[in-house]
Parts: C-alpha cells; structure tokens; sequence
C-alpha cells in the first residue's frame, strides 16, 4: 500500500531530483519532502547552459524549473549547496555534509553524473573547465566574446554546442578530438561528417585523431592545449567535453546494486526496496531493446522521476517511452529516437547537403533509431515506428516523395 | 501578467498569473501544472507541452512556425485549434487566456 503522507528525501536536486518532488505533489503525495543539492540553486535546466544560456539570451529566472517560492509553499524543504556524506540503510537515515541528519520513509538517489576530468599536466589551470553547472556555464561565458579565441577538447555533444555559440559570440574556436571523427561514439559517420562540414563552413576548426598531452600556462591561466605531436594551440579558455560519470559513490558505499550506475527496475527502484534512483546516474532497464543503459537526457529524468513518483503512491507507472535526445547548433536541429543497437543497415532520407535529412539505423524491416536534422517528421514519425516495431519499405523509407505519414501507413 | 487558465483533460482548473515574456508552457511548468510535459524545456522539439487554444483566443496567440507545424502535424490527437504551448509568448493581451490540455503529451 502506497503511504502518501511517507517522508521523502530527495538527494540531488538536477532536473530528476526536482522533477520527482513536482510529480509526487501532482500525485498527490502528502508526506515532507527534502531535497539535498550541493550546488546553491534551485532545480534548473541544463540543456540550454551550451545554447541560449551562454549566448545571453536565458537568465536564472527562466532556466530555473519552479521558483524558489514553491518550495517552501508545497511542503519540500531545500537542504541547498549540501552535499550528503552518509547513508544508512538500516536507520533509514542520510547525514549530510553540514552535520544534519534527514531521516526517511522512502528515499530517491538523483545524484547525476559529473564531468570526466584528464588527469594532464595542466588542467587545474585557471580557464580549463568543464560544462555541467550553471558555475561552469558562467566562467565560460566570461571567458568568451570578440577576440577571443576557445578550445574544445572533446568532439562531443557539448563540445560542438559550446562552439556553436562561440562562434555566435564572436570567438574563435578549434575542436580537439582524439577518435578520428567527432561524436564517435554517439552518432554514425555520415552525421559525424555532415557536423564537422557545417562547423568548419562557420569558422571552427578541428583537429581530429590528435592526443591532448596537456596544458600551458602565464601566471596560473591556461594559454594553449598541447598536442601529442608537439604543437601548441593557443586559447583563453579550454573546454574539456570527454564525458561524464555517474555519481554512484553513496549507494555503492551502502552496498546498493551498481554497475556502471545504480541498478533500477522499471519502477525506478533499486535493489533496496525503500530507495529509488533516477536520471543519470542510474542503469535502467530498456525493454525496447531488451538490455540496461545508463542514459544522459532530460527525457530519460523525467520518466524515471514519474515512474518513481508512480509507485511511491501507488499510481500505475508511465506508459513506456522512446529514449530520445537533442541538440542545437547554429540554425541545425538535431532530433535523435531511439538506440542504433544490433541495426544492420544505415539508410538516407533526404539531403545532407540542403541541411535537411534523417539517417534511419535498420534492424531488418525494423527502425532501431533515427538522426533527424532540420527533419521532424522523420524524428516524429520515426520515433512512433521505434515504439511500435512495425516494419517498413526500406524502399518507400529511403524516397522522400512518400510522406513519412505513407511510410508508417 | 497575464491570468492564464489550464484545463486538465478531466476538466480540473488551475488559473495562474504568467509572467510577461515567458511561454505558456512555462507558466504550467513554474506553476506544477499537470499535463505539460515539456521534456525539451522549450525548444520545439519534442511536442509534449500540446494545448488546445479556447477558440475565443484564436488569432491572438500568433502564427505557428513551420516547425512547430511540422512537429504537431505528427503528435496525437491534434486539432485545428492545436499549439505547441513553449511557442505562445505571453503578453498583456493574452489575460483571460484558457488552454484546455490533451489526455495524454505521449
């Protein structure tokens, strides 16, 4: 029997931790809320931090998901800039890092991930730093302007965004990638080329399969990046984009499952019925693809905190989703559904060269995943055909003149 | 401000003031209103933040984009009367506004 009036505490408070504690109230949940977050701010949106928020054209007010007033007025108290040092299992008690003690009924670990940091001479330079908080999107944000010139280590997500909007910013960029081609490990080549193409056509420039071997300095700023072959790339700031890791120190410590993140079910629970883990940090099961991937989007939090916030009261789960991610780069769209696992055929629909196609990943008659640029229909309809398994043409797929509406006919 | 009223697919109001400036999928957001997901926070691409305008209000909430066109030609149950609620900027002439929202954004 669900206890809607059981205490809550919610450890993180990203965009799954404070979206769990706006569910649980939608629910109908009765019981005190704690959420714990070691950074100073309120529940916040990081997607637009490489976009609108560095171009200047989002404040803390609009990124932020609920006002700091509806806290307190909804019964969830903000336990802020702390950091929890302990879990206790057994007492169903977390100590935080300022002495306190929260005790719970019903605990929810959204304790995300955090940059990967190189272990390089160098890289605790003042200007070498990451993009994860909005602290870090500030320090960018400063570094960053006419003149300015910004090096990006790691051709990933993040990385091409922050170019993107140094370009927008008047600020020279360059994207240092060791893997021969940016977004290896999360895009197919076609895409990885089609990105490189645009970017270079807007000023940034790339070295690709280059070793960063560390960084140079003045007076405790960092310079340049130095590469494995002996050049020096000078820059006012270094961006450093290799990736994250899931903060799962705490639930490790206290012996939850762990693999590569925290082990969740489809109810978002780990292996301590009393605990639920959600978002970034978690290892989750992905039916649709019969496997457990740990996922970094806000889709995937928001799910995880409705399927949370469902069993904590005792409301039947979501209806199962699509993973799905996005990016924007310039005037570029990039909508992706779904994961290429086990496809056997990559298949082009439209124009790279218009800026407007979609790459489908096939599984025989089936869509695995789809890269959608500037291409909604395809990234919609693409998504619902993932979902649904349904076969298609590959041949109707691969001609634009079908409609995608056709296509799924 | 703009007093907004969001009527959930089981008809439970919740009227709110909206700031100027601001989407009325973030005054449902800001507000904890349920029913608008807003998984893309904003950005057009995900169409989970449908609402249906109150035809006394048509034609004061602006043009749909051709991306906005493009995402709700393909999400479920649209109307003629269908936005994308990230994509209605809020001003002073939308006071009074009623939105009524789908049964479901997935």
């Amino acid at each position: 029997m669900a206890d809607l009036a059981a205490r809550v505490v919610i450890v993180g408070a990203g965009h799954a931790g404070g979206s769990a504690a706006a569910f649980l109230r939608q629910y109908g949940h009765t019981g005190p809320i704690a959420l714990v977050g070691d950074e100073p701010l309120v529940p916040y949106q990081r997607p637009p931090l490489s976009k609108a928020w560095l171009k200047g054209e989002a404040d803390a007010a609009s990124l932020a998901l609920k006002p700091q007033s509806w806290y307190p007025d909804n019964g969830c108290s903000l336990h802020l800039g702390l950091s929890v040092v302990g879990l206790d299992r057994a007492a169903r008690t977390v100590s935080l890092s300022d002495g306190q003690t929260l005790g719970y009924d019903i605990l929810i670990l959204a304790t995300g991930a955090r940059a990967r940091t190189l272990p390089l001479p160098g890289a605790d330079l003042s200007g070498v730093m990451a993009l994860r908080t909005a602290a870090d999107a500030e320090t960018l944000k400063a570094a960053l302007g006419p003149g300015k010139r910004l090096a990006v280590v790691g051709g990933g997500y993040v990385g091409l965004e922050a170019a993107a909007s140094a370009r927008a910013l008047g600020a020279e960029a360059v994207i240092i990638e060791r893997e021969e081609r940016v977004l290896a490990r999360v895009a197919c080549p076609l895409l990885s080329d089609f990105f490189t193409g645009y970017h270079r056509a807007r000023g940034v420039t790339f070295e690709l399969s280059a070793g960063v071997e560390g960084f140079e300095g003045q007076d405790g700023l960092v310079t340049g990046v130095r590469l494995a072959d002996g050049r020096t790339l000078a820059c006012d700031a270094a961006l450093v984009g290799v990736g994250a890791i899931p903060n799962d120190e705490i639930a490790k410590a206290a012996g939850l499952d762990c693999q590569g993140g925290i082990l969740v079910d489809a109810e978002a629970r780990t292996s301590d019925p009393a605990i639920f883990a959600i978002g970034d940090v978690t290892q989750r099961p992905l039916p649709l693809y019969d496997r457990t991937v740990r996922l970094e989007s806000v889709p995937n939090a928001l799910e995880q905190a409705k399927q949370a916030a469902s069993a904590i009261t005792g409301r039947p789960g979501p209806a199962p989703e699509v993973p799905w991610f996005w990016s924007d780069q310039y005037d570029l769209k990039l909508q992706i559904a779904g994961m290429p696992f086990d496809a056997d055929t990559i298949l082009v629909r439209g124009d790279p060269a218009a800026a407007k196609f979609a790459v489908f990943h096939l599984k025989g008659d089936q869509i695995q995943a789809v890269e959608a640029v500037n291409a909604p229909p395809e990234f919609m309809m693409g998504k619902t055909l993932i979902g649904s398994r349904k076969a298609i043409s590959r041949e109707r797929l691969a001609d634009p003149s079908v409609s995608m509406k056709e296509v799924a006919a | 401000m703009a007093k907004i009223t969001y009527v959930e697919h089981d008809g439970t109001e919740h009227t709110v003031e909206v700031k100027n400036g601001t989407s009325v999928m973030e005054g449902a957001i800001k507000n904890n209103v349920p029913g608008i997901d807003a998984d893309c926070g904003g950005a057009c691409a995900c169409a989970t933040c449908h609402v249906y305008v109150d035809a006394a209000w048509d034609g004061k909430t602006g043009a749909k984009s051709a991306m906005e066109e493009s995402m709700l030609d393909f999400a479920e149950n649209v109307e003629a009367n269908s936005r994308l609620s990230c994509q209605i900027k809020v001003t002073e002439e939308l006071d009074g506004l009623v939105v009524r929202l789908p049964e479901s954004q997935h």
